[in-house]
């Protein structure tokens, strides 16, 4: 028990270490999932097996599939097929497939190895951390229903093009007034002419 | 514990935002980590509890990190963090 907890930690580590010391993203998101992986691996023999099915769903399914799409979406033009004949390298995934593998050794040891009992002594059933859940903590469950309301309608807006479209035409007149001596610190609406203008030289395509 | 130095460093020594976003991820995780080990400890569930909150509480903000990391990269054509250093003050 001990030994396996030593070797996911030292996993999680030696991993985390790859990530900050990586250059290419998705190299490091790589490791970063392995990181998550080995830290559910800790919830798991901690006692906690619904922290570990939480943490593999939402972070190493959920938030990872996020960054990838993110690394997708600010693809790099021109390099991004030798990139990807670079990507399927061995010596790039070499390394993320040895630790995960000792992963999934230690998984296998725990399934074949430990009967199946039921609860170990000190396991913490979902139930209870659901009573919990909604018991004591039912007012940070509605701030966190909240937390993610606002955080989808910020990611809407922050992600919506016609926003996208004002901004950059302010800054590209901003760029192109600069010798006017335009205040800085509101783009966008640098003075009232600026806005009489808005109003007039949008071009006949514009939404 | 180290993997919250390791966050904090990543956060410290990078200049890429996919980067210091996924130091920030760390650090959530590592803390995470801490409420379920002393939650296991004593034997309650509120560290899981807390746990699950932190998880909202990164989802969020991967999203709209993630959202801006995008608005940035359309804006000034690079992920780093000093070309969008231009509010004076």
């Amino acid at each position: 028990m001990n030994s396996v907890f030593y070797l996911s930690a030292a996993v999680a580590i030696v991993s985390t270490l790859l990530m900050i010391t990586r250059l290419n993203a998705v190299h490091a998101l790589l490791y970063l999932i392995l990181s998550l992986l080995s830290v559910a691996v800790i919830f798991y023999i901690s006692g906690a097996p619904f922290a570990a099915g939480l943490e593999l769903i939402i972070y190493a399914g959920a938030i990872m599939v996020l960054f990838i799409f993110v690394v997708m979406l600010l693809n790099l033009g021109d390099r991004a097929t030798a990139q990807e004949r670079s990507w399927l390298k061995p010596s790039m995934w070499v390394g993320p497939a040895a630790l995960a593998s000792i992963l999934a050794v230690e998984v296998a040891y725990f399934l074949l190895h430990e009967p199946a009992q039921s609860l170990a002594p000190g396991e913490i059933a979902p139930k209870a951390v659901g009573i919990a859940l909604f018991g004591p903590y039912v007012i940070g469950v509605e701030l966190a229903s909240m937390l993610l309301t606002a955080a989808l309608v910020g990611a809407y807006h922050l992600g919506s093009r016609h926003v996208e479209k004002s901004e950059l035409r302010n800054v590209h007149r901003l760029a192109n007034s600069e010798a006017h001596d335009v205040d800085f610190a509101k783009p966008g609406i640098a003075s009232r002419d600026d806005l009489v203008r808005v109003g007039n030289d949008r071009p006949a395509g514009a939404p | 514990m180290i993997l919250f130095a390791l966050g904090t460093i990543g956060l410290l020594v990078r200049r890429d935002l996919i980067f210091i976003l996924m130091s920030i991820e760390v650090m959530l995780n590592a803390a995470g980590l801490a409420f379920v080990a002393a939650g296991a400890h004593w034997g309650q569930p509120d560290g899981q509890v807390m746990l699950i909150f932190i998880l909202a509480t990164a989802a969020a903000e991967v999203s709209i990190g993630l959202a801006l990391v995008l608005r940035l990269h359309r804006q000034y054509k690079s992920l780093d963090v000093d070309a969008a250093s231009e509010m004076r003050g």
